[in-house]
């Protein structure tokens, strides 16, 4: 199964920092992705863009994650000089996630 | 209880204009505000500004207040617009000259500034540049602006007075919608339950279609009906702060709380911790209710006193970036491509080039993994590189055209261009050095 079966995400970003809100359609995948999407597997699955950390904020009543993504924009939207500079984008990758 | 309707009509500050009269027309509002500044917008309005002294307010306004005028006078609805970007003094004396043109009279413009903080920052150059922790005289005369994020003062002060069309520089996005309802329900400036409540309201709203179906909108599980006729939303807001949002009937879009959640989290790092100047917001616990198809109520927001900094956009010179475009297609197309890139990538770096970028559009220029290069039909080699002058950054376009007579076979299409970067870093300014003010026009 892909994320993107079970959830919708939106890519939004501030300076050089990202960030990516996860929603489950259903609240009784809300665990499994609590469980199945966590901030390492975050950074390996979108590695090739996202340079630093990656948090990951739980909202449990809008049963959401909240990743921040740290040196993921080139440096920044307002310097980089990358096609895509605000990775806008990203969300739709992250929801290409396989969850077993 | 008393209960106000706040309206969406931009943003951001090139959006479509349509969906705002709609709201005028339509959406019994009592407030319409219009959401214009991203990030680097009143760095390159300073610019323009510098140019020609009567601009540096946002492109769009002129025909924004000329269709917009005669609907809020007709409904008694009242203009909040970080519109005037780095020139809010010059938005306000054309929105009057519009008015006038119009044969609009009776109205009240404001202009509120204060924003504009470079002349203090020639004081405070020792000021940590947040992104990267130097002080800000590294950036030496390359500054070319510095615009305080002011909370909702100078938009009270202005409502306070009687204005019905307020035009602001740099204001925090939520303070726009924010202060019509601490000016209509006499909240306390440190009633931070409340500010939290109407931040809440603000961040949901200042992406205006974005809460309506807009960028949430796919042909899997998130189809939005009608999304060409897409309705902006509005807010309504009784005096502690609760309510739903919603849109005007047979506009196109959906609201529903999946699209409220994407947005409420739209740009947002630590949800319980949201800084404006106003408050700090917490949106950790807020849920969505649906009371209607297309009415959504909130709960649940809150907040606590604000830091005692302002947030401060620092604009510089960055030199320039030059960038061409070339495609390739058929067989092998993806490797002709890198081919070409690499090309390129050799004659700018004996021009003296050093910050050069490669991307394979349709290949790997968004894409954070590998694909299979033998199944892509068509690719666009993309060249972008840093240059101290225009004339240099032009250079990248032109290696890219040369291409076509000197690179490997079948490239086609090329686009180029070249332009000045304007890059923005933030500092954090004591809340003393800065203050709201605010200038009147009658019509």
């Amino acid at each position: 199964m892909l994320l993107r079966e079970i959830a919708h995400a939106r890519t939004g970003d501030k300076g050089n920092i990202s960030n990516i809100s996860l929603i489950v359609f259903d609240s009784s995948d809300f665990e499994l992705i609590k469980e199945k999407v966590t901030p390492d597997r975050v950074k390996k699955w979108l590695g090739k863009i996202v340079k630093g950390e990656v948090l990951r904020y739980e909202l449990p009543k809008l049963r959401a994650l909240n990743f921040v993504l740290y040196d993921a924009l080139d440096g920044g939207v307002t310097s980089s000089l990358q096609l895509e500079k605000h990775r806008k984008t990203l969300s739709s990758y992250l929801l290409e996630m396989p969850i077993e | 209880m008393k209960t106000i309707r706040i309206g969406s009509g931009a943003g951001y500050g090139g959006d479509r204009l349509e969906p705002a009269l709609t709201l005028l027309e339509k959406g019994n509002l009592d407030y319409l505000c219009f959401e214009c500044l991203a990030e680097r917008t009143i760095a390159l309005a300073q610019k323009e500004k510098r140019a020609n002294p009567e601009k540096g307010y946002n492109h769009l306004l002129e025909y924004r207040i000329n269709e917009v005028l005669p609907l809020a006078k007709e409904t008694n609805t009242k203009i909040i617009s970080n519109m005037g970007a780095a020139n809010p003094m010059s938005a306000m004396r054309k929105t009057a000259e519009i008015a006038q043109n119009l044969g609009i009279k009776g109205l009240k413009i404001a202009a509120v500034y204060g924003d504009d903080v470079l002349d203090q920052l020639t004081d405070l150059k020792e000021l940590k540049i947040l992104e990267t922790g130097e002080p800000l005289h590294s950036l030496g005369d390359a500054i070319i602006s510095a615009n305080a994020y002011l909370g909702v003062d100078g938009i009270l002060q202005a409502l306070k007075s009687g204005a019905d069309i307020i035009l602001t520089g740099r204001v925090s996005d939520p303070a726009l919608f924010l202060a019509p309802m601490i000016y209509e329900f006499g909240w306390e400036m440190n009633d931070y339950g409340k500010l939290g409540k109407g931040t809440l309201i603000g961040h949901l709203l200042e992406c205006a279609g974005q809460l309506s179906g807009g960028y949430f909108a796919d042909l899997q599980q998130k189809f939005v009906p009608e999304l060409w006729d897409l309705g902006f939303p509005f807010a309504q807001v009784d005096e502690k702060g609760d309510g739903y949002v919603s849109k005007v009937d047979g506009t196109g879009g959906k609201i529903t709380p999946a699209t409220c959640t994407e947005q409420l989290l739209y740009e947002i790092h630590d949800p319980a911790n949201y800084l404006t100047p106003d408050c700090i917001a917490d949106f950790s616990q807020v849920e969505f209710k649906t009371l209607a198809e297309n009415k959504i109520q909130f709960q649940g927001g809150s907040g606590k006193k604000p830091t005692d900094f302002y947030k401060v956009s620092v604009g510089y010179r960055n030199g320039f970036s030059g960038e061409g475009q070339i495609s390739y297609g058929g067989y092998d197309c993806v490797n002709r491509a890198k081919w070409a890139g690499e090309i390129v990538r050799k004659r700018l770096e004996k021009w003296g080039f050093e910050e050069i970028k490669t991307e394979l559009i349709g290949y790997d220029s968004i894409t954070p993994y590998e694909a299979n290069p033998a199944s892509i039909p068509e690719v666009r080699l993309r060249i972008s590189a840093k240059a101290a002058t225009l004339d240099m950054a032009r250079k990248v376009g032109q290696e890219v055209e040369t291409l076509y007579t000197n690179g490997p076979a079948a490239g086609g299409g090329v686009s180029q261009s070249a332009e000045e970067i304007i890059s923005v870093v933030s500092v954090l300014l004591p809340k003393e050095l800065a203050q709201a003010k605010v200038e009147y026009l009658n019509c």
